[in-house]
C-alpha cells in the first residue's frame, strides 16, 4: 500500500533504532500522546527495540478510554427509550457503564446502530421521520469537526427527529494538565499526528517554551514513531525545547481552517472531567447555546446524570508513568477487556488492553 | 451477540454451557467433524448453520457458504465427503425467485464436489423472524484407514502450511452489508476443500492436522489448535498473503486480517522433511496458487501459545478476541 508500506519498513526501521541509540547518552521519558500510537509501539514492539535508557509512557489519547462514566451512563439512558435510534461509532459499544454496556442494551433489543461515518445517521434520521435518532459523539479533535459538521447541517435542515449527545475532548489541555502534576515524569512528547492534521500545532509552541519540552508531531507507523522518537531524544540530548513536525505529510502549522471555523462555530470551550484523570479546565468542546434544539442532554434530560469513577481503577497512574499496566494488582485477574474495571483497558487503544492482547506472558 | 464471534467469549459459552452437558469422548475431541468408528468404517460426521447477511456477495451466495462450509469441515479431519443434508427454514414473504436461486448454487457445489444432498427439511417463520432465509448443512463422508488427522497429533518441528491469501471473505461480506462505497476487487473465498484435501491425501502427505480458518480468521484458528494440543507455534507476519484491497478495507475500518473470517483458506501442519513435497501439490492447484509455510511448531507450552515473528524483528502473542471486531473511532 502506498504511503503505508514505507512506513512499515523493517530495514528504515532498523537504521533509526541504531540512530536512537547511538545518540542516547542518559535515561529519558518520553511521552506518546495518541492510543493509536500506543497501540502501534505495542503491536510492532517498538519500546523493545529501543535502548533500555528510553521509557515511553503512555497517554491519554484513546479517545474511547477517556470518555467519562457519565456520559457513558447518559448514552445508555438515551438508548434504551423506546422510539429512539442511537448511533455510535463502533468501539464505544464495549465501554461499560456504571450497570452495562451498549452491546449488552443492544442484545436486549434496543436500536442502536454503529455509524461508520457521523453523516450516515443523518441519513437515518431522514428516513425515519417517526423515530428519534440520537449520534453519540466523542473523540478528540480528529472526529469533532465531523459531529460539527452534523450538527450544522441538522440546524440548517431544521431537523426535528435529531440530535447529538456530545462528549468531544481537546489534547493540549490534558498535556498541561499531565505536566503541571507534582508526580509528572514526562520529559518530551510525541504529539498526536491526527489531531495536529486539523487542528495544526501552533497551540503547542507556549506549551514546549513553558516547560522547556520537546513536542514533534509524529504519525502512526512503525517508522514514523522511530522518526518521532529519534528527532525528541537529540532535542533532549543537545538540550533544546522546540515543536517539530515530523507527520509533514498529514499535518501543517495552522492545520485544516474550515474545519477549525466549523468547530467554533458549533461549539464551546468548556471542563470536562476525563475517565481516569478526573477534571481538566477547558478540555472539552459542548455544542453552543444556539444549538440547544439539537443537543440530546437537553431533549432528553439526562444533563442530571452525574456518575463517579469507582475508586480501584489504577488507570490515572498508568496514564501519568507512575506505573506501568502489568504493575496494577487488578491486570489481567479481575481486569480484563471482558470485564474492564477501567479506561485504559476498555479499547484496542487503551495501554492496558494493548499490553493483556500482546503481551500476556511475561516470556514473550 | 459477541458469544457468536468466534473470540474468547464464544469459547467460555462452549467450555462452560454446551460441552459440559454433551460431555462424550468424541465431541471432546474438538475437531470440525467428529469421526466415529461404525462397522469398521472411520466416518466423519459434522453440521453447520448459516446466517449471513446480504444472502448474496461477491464471490457466493448462502447457498454456496452452506455446502462448501460442511465439505470442509468434513475435508478438514481428513474425510472423502459423500452425503449431505440441507435444512431451510425460510421468512414468510421472501423471494421464490431468490430462494430457487439459492437452492441451485447448492446443488451446482455439491455437484462439483461429486456429493448428493440426500435428505433435508423445511420450516416457514413469521415475517420479521428471519433474515429471509437461514441454512443448515450436515455431512458424512468416510476416512481411508491410514489417515489420522487430528490437533493431537501436531508434534514440535510441524511446518505450518496456508493454502491461500487471507481475509478475503469476511471483509467482501462486510463491504457489501454496510454498502462502503470504495473501489475494490475483493471477491469471497467460498471454495470446496475437499478437493485439495484428497489430492495431498492420495498422494501420501503425512498430514498431523488441518483447521479451515473461517469466523475468526487465521489468528483464531491457530490459537485454538495451540490451545488443544498444547504447543507453541510461531508464525512469521512477512509470509502471510493478503490482498492489497484486503490490507486497504482493513486499514481504512480499523481491521486486523488475521482475525477476519475466510472460507477457502485452510492451514495445513506436516512434518519438516514433507513440507516441500506439500507446497507443490498444493502450488498445483487452483485454490493452493499462493500456498505458502507461514509458521512452524516451536514447543510444548503448558497452556498452548500462539506468537507472531514481526517483520521489525520481535516475537508478540497473538490473543483471542473478546468477542467480534469494532470499527475503530479514528
Amino acid at each position: 500500500m502506498k504511503y503505508l508500506a514505507e512506513y512499515r519498513d523493517p530495514a528504515t526501521a532498523k537504521k533509526l533504532v541504531a540512530a536512537i541509540a547511538s545518540i542516547t547518552t542518559q535515561p529519558w521519558n518520553i511521552m506518546e500522546v495518541c492510543g493509536g500510537q500506543t497501540h502501534s509501539i505495542i503491536k510492532y514492539g517498538i519500546d523493545q527495540l529501543l535502548p533500555d535508557a528510553i521509557n515511553l509512557i503512555h497517554g491519554p489519547g484513546c479517545p474511547v478510554c477517556v470518555t467519562p462514566l457519565e456520559y457513558i451512563d447518559k448514552a445508555l439512558a438515551i438508548a434504551q427509550l423506546p422510539k429512539v435510534i442511537f448511533c455510535s461509532f463502533g468501539d464505544m459499544l464495549r465501554v461499560p457503564g456504571s450497570h452495562h454496556d451498549l452491546l449488552g442494551l443492544k442484545a436486549q433489543g434496543a436500536d442502536i446502530r454503529i455509524v461508520y461515518s457521523p453523516m450516515e445517521s443523518l441519513t437515518i434520521a431522514q428516513q425515519h421521520p417517526d423515530k428519534q435518532v440520537v449520534f453519540f459523539g466523542v473523540g478528540f479533535e480528529t472526529t469533532a469537526p465531523a459531529t460539527a459538521l452534523l450538527a450544522y447541517q441538522a440546524k440548517q435542515l431544521a431537523l426535528k427527529n435529531f440530535s447529538l449527545l456530545v462528549c468531544h475532548v481537546r489534547v493540549p489541555p490534558v498535556m498541561e494538565a499531565l505536566l503541571n502534576s507534582p508526580n509528572n515524569q514526562v520529559q518530551g512528547f510525541l504529539g498526536a499526528g491526527h489531531v495536529c492534521s486539523i487542528m495544526g500545532y501552533h497551540e503547542y509552541l507556549p506549551l514546549a517554551a513553558q516547560f522547556q519540552l520537546p513536542i514533534v508531531i509524529t504519525g502512526f507507523e512503525p517508522v514514523d514513531i522511530l522518526q518521532g522518537i529519534y528527532l525528541c531524544i537529540k532535542q533532549l540530548e543537545e538540550g533544546r525545547f522546540d515543536v517539530e513536525n515530523e507527520y509533514r505529510r498529514v499535518v501543517k502549522e495552522q492545520g485544516n481552517l474550515p474545519a477549525q471555523q466549523l468547530m467554533q462555530t458549533v461549539f464551546e470551550i468548556v471542563d470536562r472531567s476525563w475517565r481516569g484523570l478526573g477534571n481538566i479546565a477547558a478540555s472539552g468542546l459542548a455544542l453552543t447555546a444556539e444549538y440547544n434544539d439539537w443537543n440530546a442532554e437537553q431533549r432528553f434530560s439526562v444533563a442530571n446524570i452525574n456518575t463517579q469513577e469507582p475508586a480501584e481503577c489504577r488507570s490515572g497512574e498508568v496514564l501519568q508513568g507512575l506505573i506501568k499496566p502489568a504493575q496494577c494488582p487488578e491486570f489481567g485477574t479481575r481486569c480484563t477487556p471482558e470485564h474492564p474495571l477501567g479506561a485504559t483497558m476498555v479499547s484496542s487503544e487503551g495501554a492496558c488492553a494493548a499490553y493483556y492482547r500482546y503481551r500476556r506472558y511475561q516470556n514473550v | 451477540m459477541a458469544h457468536g464471534g468466534g473470540g474468547r467469549l464464544m469459547q467460555q459459552l462452549l467450555d462452560s454451557v454446551i460441552q459440559p452437558i454433551f460431555n462424550n469422548p468424541i465431541l471432546n475431541q474438538k475437531h470440525d467433524s467428529a469421526v466415529v468408528n461404525i462397522n469398521g468404517s472411520k466416518i466423519a460426521f459434522t453440521t453447520d448453520s448459516y446466517v449471513v447477511k446480504p444472502l448474496f456477495f461477491p464471490g457466493g451466495d448462502i447457498g454456496k457458504l452452506a455446502v462448501c462450509g460442511t465439505l470442509n469441515d468434513l475435508a478438514m479431519s481428513g474425510a472423502k465427503p459423500l452425503y449431505l443434508t440441507c435444512s431451510l427454514i425460510i421468512e414468510e414473504g421472501f423471494s421464490i425467485a431468490d430462494l430457487k436461486r439459492i437452492v441451485q448454487s447448492m446443488q451446482q457445489t455439491a455437484a462439483q464436489a461429486g456429493v448428493l444432498i440426500v435428505t433435508g427439511d423445511t420450516k416457514v417463520v413469521d415475517n420479521g423472524k428471519g433474515d429471509g432465509v437461514f441454512i443448515n448443512t450436515a455431512g458424512i463422508g468416510i476416512i481411508n484407514d491410514n489417515v489420522d488427522v487430528n490437533p493431537s497429533n501436531i508434534q514440535v518441528g510441524d511446518s505450518i502450511i496456508l493454502n491461500s491469501d487471507l481475509a478475503r471473505h469476511g471483509i467482501a461480506v462486510m463491504l457489501e452489508r454496510e454498502g462502503l462505497k470504495f473501489e475494490h476487487h475483493i471477491k469471497s473465498d467460498c471454495a470446496d476443500l475437499s478437493g485439495i484435501v484428497q489430492e495431498l491425501i492420495q498422494a501420501g502427505v503425512e498430514i498431523h492436522c488441518m483447521r479451515d480458518l473461517t469466523r475468526g480468521g487465521l489468528a483464531t484458528g491457530l490459537i485454538e489448535l495451540a490451545t488443544t494440543s498444547r504447543h507453541h507455534i510461531e508464525a512469521t507476519e512477512s509470509a502471510l498473503p493478503i490482498h492489497q484491497d484486503v490490507n486497504s478495507a482493513c486499514e481504512i475500518l480499523g481491521f486486523d486480517p488475521l482475525y477476519i473470517a475466510n472460507e477457502g483458506a485452510f492451514v495445513l501442519f506436516v512434518p519438516e522433511s514433507q513440507s516441500a513435497q506439500c507446497l507443490a501439490i498444493l502450488r498445483q492447484h487452483p485454490l493452493g496458487g499462493q500456498a505458502i509455510q507461514i509458521g512452524q511448531v516451536k514447543s510444548t507450552h503448558a497452556q498452548g501459545m500462539v506468537t507472531l515473528q514481526t517483520a521489525m524483528g520481535i516475537s508478540r502473542l497473538l490473543d483471542l478476541l473478546s468477542g467480534e471486531q469494532l470499527p475503530r473511532i479514528c
